[in-house]
């Protein structure tokens, strides 16, 4: 007998599509404004005459993000500004507003949590054995988040995400009169430049990571019950 | 089978971010696109402005704190006859009109805007493309100078002629009477304790500490109070709002 499992609530799926739109444009928009001084700092300042710690030259011989990889595709810092500016909107107040309803509807304590246990070694290493043979559930809890998961997870919702936000906010000139002390935590814009570029890089590689597991685990399943929120319980664990 | 089925999906997955990318360049060139795109500037200054203080400042820095060489960028010299002229005599005839929607309309010489009292800042100058140079600044204060040419109450904006040229178009920027009355909105010709030098806007700049570089006018030879930005250049309140789309409000 088939087994399905509500397994994703509609603010879990609606917030996921939100971010599935806003980070791709965020991402892209993003290397296009990076091309537009295509160096990273630490510190308060920096420009053509200071050090830098990164290039895109290393990376991209032209010196620039190709062209498919941006939005727009053709250089273009005012329009990567409009798409950025925007979806950043978009982004900060859809993870707002899914934080409150996550903390109401007690899905982060039920779902991400942590527990005792989780991080013994001795579990860390069953789940990452058990990733590696693709199983990626728990028979008796299919519906459960293991513990990898559940880091990932959580170090994005907690760490990446609020990290890229905040040192987003610490690069406007305008807030950085409102709230110096964002200024302070990052030490200095062109610091805060250095690490939402880290930050985001982060989220990349979550999404291409999540996407790899996301086919590995069943594409049909996994897309049908992040818009349906219905889950089929796999053969191999009933 | 199933390799295959899971090849497409990739494939599929790929194309898909890819063609998002694309996408937005599509979206971009219609109409609607286009109006939801720059919808972002209203919001991001409707909530800036709710939550910033109007005179809140700028963070000001130590003189350690400076980078060791100040960048310039735009217009490196504007090299027109008129301004090569007054650059060969050290800006001596060099005025700066103020008028618009003012009650008493001003010619403001070198020597009379060296002679009022200055705000000197150490402050952070922000790029759009997202270089960043500390500089040390001294001018006199923007406020004040609208005040004694008694502006109207019609009057909305203030814009910002200068003397450089794009092609035959002349540079120009423009701010709002929160900004134009901001404590550290100067017009400042000291950079790092030296009279300002040509690439930095000789003889005369404006510092609107708040916002991004490009509404730093430099070379400024006119500065008019008007009660909307419509009837200005392309009526967007500068030149890059005019020519690329740049924000008008540029507050991030």
């Amino acid at each position: 007998m088939m087994q399905t499992v509500y397994r994703h609530r509609l603010t879990t799926r609606l917030w996921h599509a939100i971010n599935a739109v806003a980070i791709v444009i965020l991402l892209g928009s993003g290397l296009m404004i990076l091309n537009a001084h295509p160096q990273l700092y630490w510190g308060r300042f920096g420009a053509n005459f200071d050090q830098p710690w990164f290039r895109v030259a290393w990376l991209f011989e032209a010196g620039r993000v190709p062209g498919w990889l941006t939005i727009p595709q053709t250089y273009n810092l005012a329009l990567a500004r409009r798409w950025h500016l925007l979806f950043a909107l978009v982004l900060g107040f859809a993870l707002l507003a899914y934080m409150v309803a996550s903390l109401v509807n007690r899905h982060f304590q039920r779902d991400l949590r942590v527990r005792r246990g989780d991080l013994a070694p001795r579990t860390l290493w069953a789940d990452l054995r058990a990733h590696l043979a693709l199983r990626f559930h728990d028979p008796d809890h299919p519906g459960a988040y293991n513990v990898l998961q559940k880091l990932s997870y959580v170090s994005v919702i907690f760490v990446a995400l609020p990290l890229v936000i905040l040192t987003g906010l610490t690069m406007s000139p305008g807030l950085n009169a409102a709230w110096p002390w964002l200024l302070d935590l990052f030490g200095g814009r062109q610091s805060a430049r250095s690490i939402h570029f880290i930050a985001a890089v982060w989220l990349g590689g979550f999404t291409i990571v999540h996407l790899a597991l996301v086919i590995l685990a069943g594409v049909g399943n996994e897309l049908r019950s992040i818009i349906t929120g219905w889950w089929r319980v796999p053969e191999e664990d009933r | 089978m199933i390799l295959t089925r899971r090849r497409a999906l990739v494939g599929g997955l790929a194309a898909g971010a890819g063609g998002l990318l694309a996408g937005c360049d599509a979206v971009q060139g219609t109409d609607i696109g286009r109006k939801l795109l720059l919808s972002g500037e209203p919001a991001t200054q409707a909530l800036q402005r709710a939550l910033i203080d109007r005179t809140a400042l700028a963070p000001e820095f130590s003189a350690d704190q400076r980078s060791p060489i100040f960048r310039a960028n735009g217009t490196r010299n504007p090299n027109t006859p008129t301004y090569n002229a007054s650059l060969a005599q050290n800006f001596a005839d060099w005025r700066i009109r103020i008028d618009g929607l003012v009650a008493r309309p001003v010619d403001l010489s070198l020597a009379d805007l060296r002679a009022m009292p200055a705000r000197t800042q150490i402050t952070r100058h922000d790029c759009v493309e997202g270089w960043s140079a500390i500089g040390k600044w001294s001018g006199p204060r923007l406020g004040p100078i609208l005040e004694r040419a008694g502006l109207q109450q019609r009057a909305r904006y203030i814009v910002f002629h200068c003397a450089d040229r794009f092609g035959t178009r002349p540079y120009y920027e423009s701010i709002d009477l929160v900004d134009a009355f901001h404590p550290q909105t100067i017009l400042a010709w000291v950079l790092n304790d030296r009279v300002l030098s040509v690439p930095n806007g000789a003889p005369v700049r404006l510092r609107v500490e708040r916002q991004l570089g490009y509404k730093h006018a430099k070379y400024i030879e006119r500065i008019e109070a008007v009660p909307s930005l419509a009837g200005i250049g392309g009526g967007k309140g500068g030149y890059w709002e005019d020519v690329a789309d740049y924000e008008w409000y540029a507050g991030i």
